[in-house]
Order: structure tokens, then C-alpha cells, then sequence
């Protein structure tokens, strides 16, 4: 059963150094800034982060590259506007970088959550992406084959939980949440608002209580 | 005369079947939005969670938590849904969307696409949703200027800067001309000014084609 934490310090307890973290948010939308505060101040180090993007402007998953605290970062979209951050360590060759096709990150930890081995799927076939890995030819199409990708924790943020950890979102702020909920060993949400059983709709849940450890409000 | 890329955009929009579902990628192609007619039924999808994306919100009505895959404030359309990244993509990877429009730094005659990544040393790439789009839409689109600031041709017999994916663009949309690609090669469909033969000796290109001349 998830606990409800009061602060986000306790949330982000026990993470340890060399964790693989799934970090929520496609840009600020979603991003569960308290967390990675959190985490910051909890110090843990040599972290691999799975998110989307790789830090936009200076808060949040940003805040947590330029604390020093991150060696390599697994992500679709670390080039932007405002990735100033990711950029300075990444060109000094303090950071590293995998790039993944947005549609395999989000699968690959679909996959890890719902324990499937492996999937073959046509995205990045005859690229550099897909080089060293192995193809298959299905149904006429080259097929490049893609491993889950598993976290040690997740942090995510959500709209509102109850206190069974059920979760619902808001608009786009949804993105990578329900998929890295499933694909952690322990999944830690940040939300607006904590209600009783009861109070969300059944029907209107998008994450099962059973994904999820921790929720703060923050 | 050559188009701009408003009037490329609205190029794109006319050929979009009426009831489509379309995403279109960042940058340029956000522009056909605006050329769609309001009856045509066209669902707008963005890969960061959503369909029946509406235009662009402005003042009172920008919401940090809805935004296009551009992360700028957009606004939702009656009948919107909201999914996560699994299902955006299981739309754009399953064969669900119609039409995707695309920006891209190459195309080649046959088809291939390159738009992600400019290999130049020390570049920092950015993938984004660009691979699964182009392995995944029913009918990829390109819209983009014929040339390169500099006057390089940027359709060309084969892509030079590495691959987004292989074979996948069906049409593409210039402020020269607009071209069907495939393994027959470039035809041309239209030219915004130039001849047929002008652009093959601009491109270097055997062309077919080129009915239409505006």
C-alpha cells in the first residue's frame, strides 16, 4: 500500500548513489520539481536519469545536472532553448548521453513494467540509433530489437492521489507518469492535492494504486 | 513565384484528407494548423499526450500543463482526450495516424529522411519523436525551402547527414515545387517559378514529371 509522506525530503528517502532514476515531465509540464529538490538535498550521486529532456532552464531536472549529481542521462530531446545546463556538462565530459527515440523510451519502460523480455519495432531501423543492435526482418520490415529499461526509482508527479495511492493527471502534464509508475521499484509522486478513498472516480483512475510507493503533497 | 512558408503551409493543408488524423512536427510544420478550413474535420495529435489539439493559447488561457510537443501553450478542442506516452505512441507507431508533416534538414529523391541530427562534430542531437513518425504515419510529408541558405540542395540523390528513417517520405512540399519521392525517384507535381528543367539543373537531379506550373 503506497504511503502518504508529509514532506518531500522523506519521500525521497534511501535513494542510493549509482540509482537508475526515471524522472518525470515533458518539459516543466509534469516535471515533479519538489522531488528533484528533494533529491538534491538527499545528495544521492552517479545517478542515471531516464526522462524525456535533460533539464530545462535552471529548476528541476536542470538543478539536479548542474548539482553534479548525474553521470549519464537517457532521454529523446536534450537540445533545446533552455538546456544551457546539459549542454556545459555534456560538451566538458561531465555528462553522458544516451539518445532514444521518444516512442522506445516510452515503450522500453512499458516493457520493464509489464515484464516483457524484449520488443522488435520498425522506429530507427537503417539508422545510427539502431546500429550494434540486433534486426529482424518481420512482415516484409526490418525490425530493430529493444531491451526494457528499469528504474531503481521513479519520481513522478501526478494532479491528485488518494490515500490508496490511486492517481489521476492533468492535460499533457500526464506524458511519461502512468508509464514510469509501472517501470520502478519504487515510484514516488508528487501531487497537488491528497483526498480519501473514495473521492476520485474508479473509473476515472489512470494509475492503479498497486504502481505506486510514496506520494507527497507538495 | 516561390512560396513562403505560410504559403507552403497552406499547400500542405490542402492536400490533407478531410478527417485525418495528423501530427505535425515542431517548427515549420505547426504552421498548416493554421491553414486548415475549420469543417475539416482534421484531429491534431501531439506526441506529448493528446488529440484534437486546438490553436495556441494566449493570456488567461495558457496552461502550464497543456502544451504542444513544442512545449508552448496550446489549447484543447471539444472532444480531446488525454493518454501517456505509451499510447501517444502506440498511435503514431500502430499505423493510427494518417499524415505526419515533418521539417528536415535532407530528403532524398527515394525518400529518405534526415532530420535530426547534422553529424557535425560536437553537435548535440535531439531525436525527439521524429523516428517513430517517420517508421509509423500512414503518408509522411515534408515541408521545407528547396535549398540551404548557402544554396546547397537539400533534396538530393542521397542523404549526406545521418538518417531518421529510410524510404518513408511520400511527398514533399518546397517553396520551388512540390514533389512525389519514392522508388521511381523525384516527380515533380508543381512548380512555384521555375521549369522542370531549371530545378533539374539547380538540383543536379533527373526529375519527371511537371504538369502543372503556378
Amino acid at each position: 500500500m503506497a504511503v502518504i509522506c508529509d514532506t518531500a525530503a522523506e519521500a525521497v528517502r534511501g535513494v542510493e548513489d549509482g540509482s537508475t532514476v526515471l524522472v518525470g515531465g515533458f518539459g516543466l509540464a509534469g516535471m515533479p520539481v519538489a522531488l528533484v529538490d528533494a533529491l538534491i538535498e538527499q545528495g544521492a550521486a552517479d545517478l542515471t536519469v531516464v526522462s524525456n529532456n535533460a533539464g530545462n532552464g535552471d529548476t528541476g531536472l536542470a538543478a539536479l545536472l548542474a548539482a553534479g549529481r548525474v553521470r549519464k542521462v537517457v532521454c529523446s530531446f536534450p537540445r533545446q532553448a533552455d538546456s544551457w545546463v546539459f549542454e556545459g556538462l555534456h560538451r566538458a565530459g561531465k555528462i553522458e548521453l544516451e539518445l532514444v527515440p521518444q516512442g522506445n523510451l516510452a515503450e522500453r519502460m512499458r516493457a520493464a513494467g509489464a515484464g516483457i523480455g524484449a520488443f522488435y519495432c520498425p522506429t530507427g531501423a537503417g539508422t545510427l540509433l539502431a546500429e550494434g543492435k540486433e534486426t529482424r526482418e518481420i512482415d516484409g520490415r526490418t525490425h530493430v530489437l529493444e531491451y526494457p529499461i528499469r528504474g531503481d526509482v521513479a519520481l513522478i508527479g501526478a494532479h491528485r492521489a488518494d490515500r490508496m495511492g490511486n492517481l489521476v493527471y492533468r492535460k499533457t502534464a500526464r506524458n511519461f507518469g502512468p508509464v514510469m509508475a509501472t517501470a520502478a521499484a519504487t515510484t514516488i509522486v508528487q501531487v497537488a492535492e491528497v483526498v480519501d478513498p473514495g473521492t476520485l472516480d474508479p473509473e476515472s483512475v489512470v494509475t492503479p494504486g498497486i504502481f505506486v510507493d510514496r506520494v507527497v503533497a507538495a | 513565384m516561390s512560396l513562403d512558408r505560410h504559403r507552403i503551409a497552406a499547400r500542405v493543408a490542402r492536400d490533407i484528407p478531410r478527417g485525418s488524423h495528423v501530427n505535425l512536427g515542431i517548427g515549420q510544420p505547426t504552421l498548416v494548423a493554421d491553414h486548415l478550413p475549420p469543417d475539416s474535420g482534421v484531429v491534431l495529435h501531439t506526441e506529448n499526450g493528446m488529440l484534437n489539439m486546438g490553436p495556441a493559447a494566449t493570456g488567461g488561457d495558457v496552461d502550464p500543463d497543456l502544451t504542444n510537443a513544442g512545449k508552448a501553450p496550446v489549447t484543447e478542442l471539444p472532444g480531446a482526450s488525454y493518454f501517456h506516452q505509451a499510447d501517444s505512441f502506440a498511435m503514431v507507431r500502430g499505423g493510427h495516424l494518417d499524415v505526419c508533416v515533418l521539417g528536415a534538414f535532407q530528403v532524398s529523391v527515394s525518400g529518405d529522411l534526415a532530420n535530426w541530427h547534422t553529424g557535425a562534430p560536437g553537435a548535440i542531437p535531439a531525436v525527439g519523436g521524429a523516428m517513430d513518425l517517420a517508421a509509423g504515419a500512414r503518408r509522411v510529408f515534408v515541408m521545407m525551402t528547396l535549398f540551404a541558405e548557402d544554396g546547397t540542395p537539400k533534396l538530393v540523390p542521397a542523404c549526406t547527414y545521418p538518417l531518421t528513417g529510410l524510404a518513408c517520405v511520400t511527398r514533399l512540399y518546397t517553396d520551388l515545387a512540390t514533389f512525389d519521392l519514392g522508388p521511381r525517384g523525384a516527380v515533380v507535381r508543381e512548380t512555384h517559378g521555375p521549369t522542370v528543367a531549371e530545378l533539374s539543373g539547380r538540383l543536379s537531379l533527373p526529375l519527371a514529371g511537371g504538369p502543372a506550373r503556378h
